[in-house]
């Protein structure tokens, strides 16, 4: 292979003037990491109200809940931050048009709501199963004790659910960090983009690219650890991971 | 009111025959082919993860765990650069070679997603039982043909709504190519939305078809798992 490569690049200055080309690299991290946990906070807040709705007696709010999975289901992320980010200003008043475009850092909004509802119908299905596999006493029990609908998903249903299906909300974690690098077709500037910037001012494609590579792995690999620590924190007594 | 008013729709069917012709017939072409080889690179991975010999094991954990921890925008990327080069080490060219955007997506897609069916074929491999694989060598087939006339069949049959599924994902992940300016389905709608200005009414539209076409599809596998799922 004719390539020249040339580790010592990470040092040399960026030509944005923003230190050294690792800097730049770490600042793209850090909108990784931002953007994702944005993301996240927001899919698991809407996927637990769709995933809670589709699981309610009520016909109207299953189909509420089956719409909303569907819809965030069947399009590309990609074509959603699309929808987000060139049409949905166009088809609001001009006025709330005009405040989305001169948003400051509307790539980084866009991304974060996208991408965070896009992932609210994986947290919401997961959820949605999690309650299915509790036991139906457990319902029966809290409404015996006079527990009303929200109390009992509040204390009962909702604290088991969540522990039960931690480990497939840990992939679905990483899935997020790792779809937030589509957000670079929107012009966001994260990991994946940065590394982008560095080949294409520097032409260390390699380099750059391996870089990314990993940091990102160090990323997936601070997760996972985390995620064990706190399944083992919270398993419940008696299940199979249970203490 | 909004700027519907303004909307003109008329640019859609003017530029049906490229986005069908040229976008989707790339699209569907790239799925299918990708979906094909993942599926076979993925078999040959999962096997080697579930080899008794212990490196091979390794080797193949090691693949799908690295794939599977990466954006695919950044094994676009990756791949894109490095194919060229990989094709003048194998032919020994004097110059990185120039793959076509294609081929170079196709071998993107397929390396990416055999890791992905690899997973999905090992739990099929192991959701079949012990005895099967153990009658087969009783009956004197070797692990080839055992592999080959008993654990794969049914490994692959239980398997394919999952395989379904994950193909969906793919047909809606292939529209990242987008990243290289390639003229997939999502390209070729973008491509006539900046030529004659009209984002809205062509994003509309991709949005549409891409719904459509997966939703379609995922109410036909829903639809095979609730037949093959009686069998048992």
């Amino acid at each position: 292979m004719n390539y020249n490569w040339n580790w010592h690049i990470f040092l040399e200055p960026n030509p944005m003037g923003t230190g050294t080309y690792l800097d730049m690299l770490l600042a793209g991290l850090v909108v990784t990491i931002k953007v994702s946990v944005l993301a996240w906070i927001i899919a698991l807040v809407s996927g637990t109200v769709i995933g809670v709705l589709r699981t309610l007696p009520s016909r109207t709010a299953s189909w509420i809940g089956f719409c909303w999975v569907e819809f965030f289901r069947n399009m590309p992320l990609l074509v959603q931050l699309f929808l987000w980010f060139f049409v949905l200003p166009e088809l609001l008043p001009k006025s709330a048009g005009l405040w989305m475009k001169q948003l400051p850092n509307a790539p980084f909004w866009t991304a974060a709501v996208g991408v965070g509802l896009f992932m609210s119908a994986r947290v919401a299905v997961q959820l949605q199963a999690g309650i299915g596999s509790l036991p139906r006493g457990q319902k029966q029990a809290s409404t015996a004790l006079g527990l009303t609908t929200v109390q009992t998903y509040r204390y009962v249903l909702l604290p088991m659910a969540f522990r039960i299906i931690l480990p497939p909300l840990t992939s679905e974690f990483l899935n997020t960090i790792k779809n937030s690098a589509v957000a670079i077709t929107i012009g966001l500037i994260e990991l994946t983009g940065q590394a982008r910037s560095m080949q294409e001012f520097s032409f260390q494609v390699f380099e750059a690219f391996t870089a990314a590579t990993v940091l990102y792995l160090l990323l997936n690999f601070v997760v996972v650890t985390a995620m064990r620590l706190l399944e083992r924190y919270v398993a419940i007594p008696g299940y199979i991971t249970g203490k | 009111m909004t700027m519907l008013g303004n909307l003109d729709f008329d640019v859609i069917r003017r530029s049906l025959p490229y986005l069908f012709f040229e976008g989707m017939r790339f699209t569907l072409t790239l799925t299918a082919l990708a979906a094909f080889g993942g599926l076979v690179f993925g078999t040959l991975i999962a096997l080697m993860r579930l080899s008794s010999y212990k490196v091979l094991g390794r080797i193949a954990g090691f693949y799908v765990d690295f794939i599977r921890s990466l954006p695919l925008v950044l094994v676009i990327f990756w791949f894109y650069f490095l194919v060229p080069y990989i094709g003048q080490w194998l032919t020994g060219a004097s110059r990185p070679i120039s793959v076509g955007a294609f081929a170079s997506s196709l071998i993107t897609f397929v390396a990416f997603e055999a890791a992905y069916f690899s997973e999905i074929m090992r739990a099929g491999i192991q959701s079949i039982s012990r005895g099967q694989p153990a009658a087969a060598s009783a009956l004197g087939l070797t692990y080839a043909q055992s592999m080959r006339y008993v654990v794969l069949p049914q490994a692959f049959r239980n398997m394919l709504p999952v395989l379904l599924t994950q193909t969906i994902v793919l047909f809606q992940d292939t529209s990242l190519v987008y990243v290289l300016s390639i003229p997939d389905f999502l390209g070729a709608a973008s491509k006539v939305a900046q030529r004659d200005g009209r984002l809205v009414e062509m994003y509309l539209f991709a949005a549409l078809v891409y719904f459509v076409i997966s939703c379609v599809a995922s109410f036909g596998v829903r639809r095979l798992q609730a037949r093959i799922a009686i069998v048992r």
